[in-house]
């Protein structure tokens, strides 16, 4: 499967939930197959969907998961210290891991050669860490938000993208429908 | 009252409540603080865009978030400030110590200190510059400004603000 594909399986799970998802192809699919207030799409700043849903799970108390990739998470390998050093149990990291970066062209990432964020995240202190295969994605999640045990899951998929228009939304416009749906 | 004990108290009082932080040697009392007061989560980050992604999340979150850092972070987080905090129009008190300014015996940081306020004008970031102790009383209207406008705000702490660097 590609990420395209697991956002779909996962999508009914996800809508319920506070979702931060990663810049570029990752939240223009979302947005595309289940678009909801729910949902805070980054315009930019790649790495950071991590830290954003962290600090967001820290402030308030319902479950947040951050979508991320592979790529942005080696972009920004200072987080999983942080998350592991600072617990919140309504939040879940999950890293679409296919091994390239998608956006700019499936070019090959180290997490697609001899780097695991798995073990990676493991050593930074991570209490629980699943490595899964795509078409194990949803029940993986779904376990992890019913545990309401911080979790950080690391699905194993194939590189690949599908056509899709960019998101025009304002950011203003995705931040206060965010929060609005945060606060209900 | 000690310098420390007085920017917290304005955080405080302003309802900051998560405040992460990047060390430096001049902000070690005002990071202790924090890190001793029951009002504000204190997260350090490992480095300052990760800083401000945590921010933007804690504000969406509905707390009032703060970073303190060196001014050197300005170069590591231009695109965190334009794309994220200012893209979504977030406010973001940024209480920066000025490293490489009159009595600083480290001649790199001059380095990047001629860069600073050049690069929070070019970014259209609000900057206030402590230099004498009693620029200090600013603080608290300028953390009121801060969320009022919802932008990034920066406020400069140089060595003079601090009372030096000790015997070097």
């Amino acid at each position: 499967m590609i990420r395209s594909e697991i956002l779909r399986d996962i999508a009914p799970i996800l809508r319920d939930q506070l979702v931060v998802c990663n810049i570029g192809l990752p939240s223009q699919e979302l947005h595309m197959i289940d678009d909801q207030p729910t949902n805070f799409y980054m315009l930019g700043t790649m790495g950071l969907s991590s830290s954003i849903g962290l600090g967001l799970a820290l402030a308030q108390d319902k479950t947040v998961i951050s979508i991320d990739g592979d790529g942005s998470v080696l972009t920004n390998l200072g987080t999983l210290p942080t998350i592991a050093n600072n617990v919140a149990d309504n939040y879940i990291l999950m890293i679409i891991d296919n091994g390239s970066y998608g956006s700019t062209g499936d070019q090959p990432t180290y997490a697609g050669k001899k780097t695991s964020l798995t073990a990676v995240a493991r050593a930074c202190g991570c209490e629980n860490v699943v490595e899964c295969q795509d078409v194990d994605a949803g029940k993986v999640l779904q376990a992890a938000i019913d545990s309401k045990k911080m979790t950080v899951i690391v699905v194993k998929c194939d590189s690949g993208n599908i056509k899709l228009p960019v998101i025009t939304m304002d950011p203003v416009v995705i931040r206060d429908r965010f929060m609005t749906a945060i606060k209900a | 009252m000690s310098i420390d004990k007085k920017i917290v108290d304005d955080l405080v009082a302003n309802d900051i409540s998560f405040v992460t932080t990047v060390p430096c040697k001049q902000l070690a009392g005002v990071i202790e603080e924090v890190e001793a007061r029951p009002e504000i989560f204190h997260i350090p980050s490992n480095k300052e865009d990760e800083g401000m992604g945590l921010c933007a999340g804690a504000f969406m979150g509905g707390k009032r978030p703060a970073i303190i850092m060196q001014n050197t972070a300005i170069g590591v987080t231009i695109n965190t400030l334009a794309t994220l905090i200012q893209y979504y129009r977030m406010p973001l008190p940024m209480l920066i110590s000025y490293r490489g300014e009159l009595r600083e015996p480290v001649a790199c940081q001059v380095e990047m200190a001629v860069h600073t306020k050049a690069l929070l004008n070019q970014m259209n970031v609000p900057t206030y510059h402590f230099h004498k102790e009693s620029d200090v009383d600013e603080l608290d209207a300028i953390l009121k400004y801060t969320f009022m406008c919802n932008k990034p705000v920066a406020i400069l702490t140089d060595a003079s603000f601090w009372g030096g660097y000790g015997d070097q």
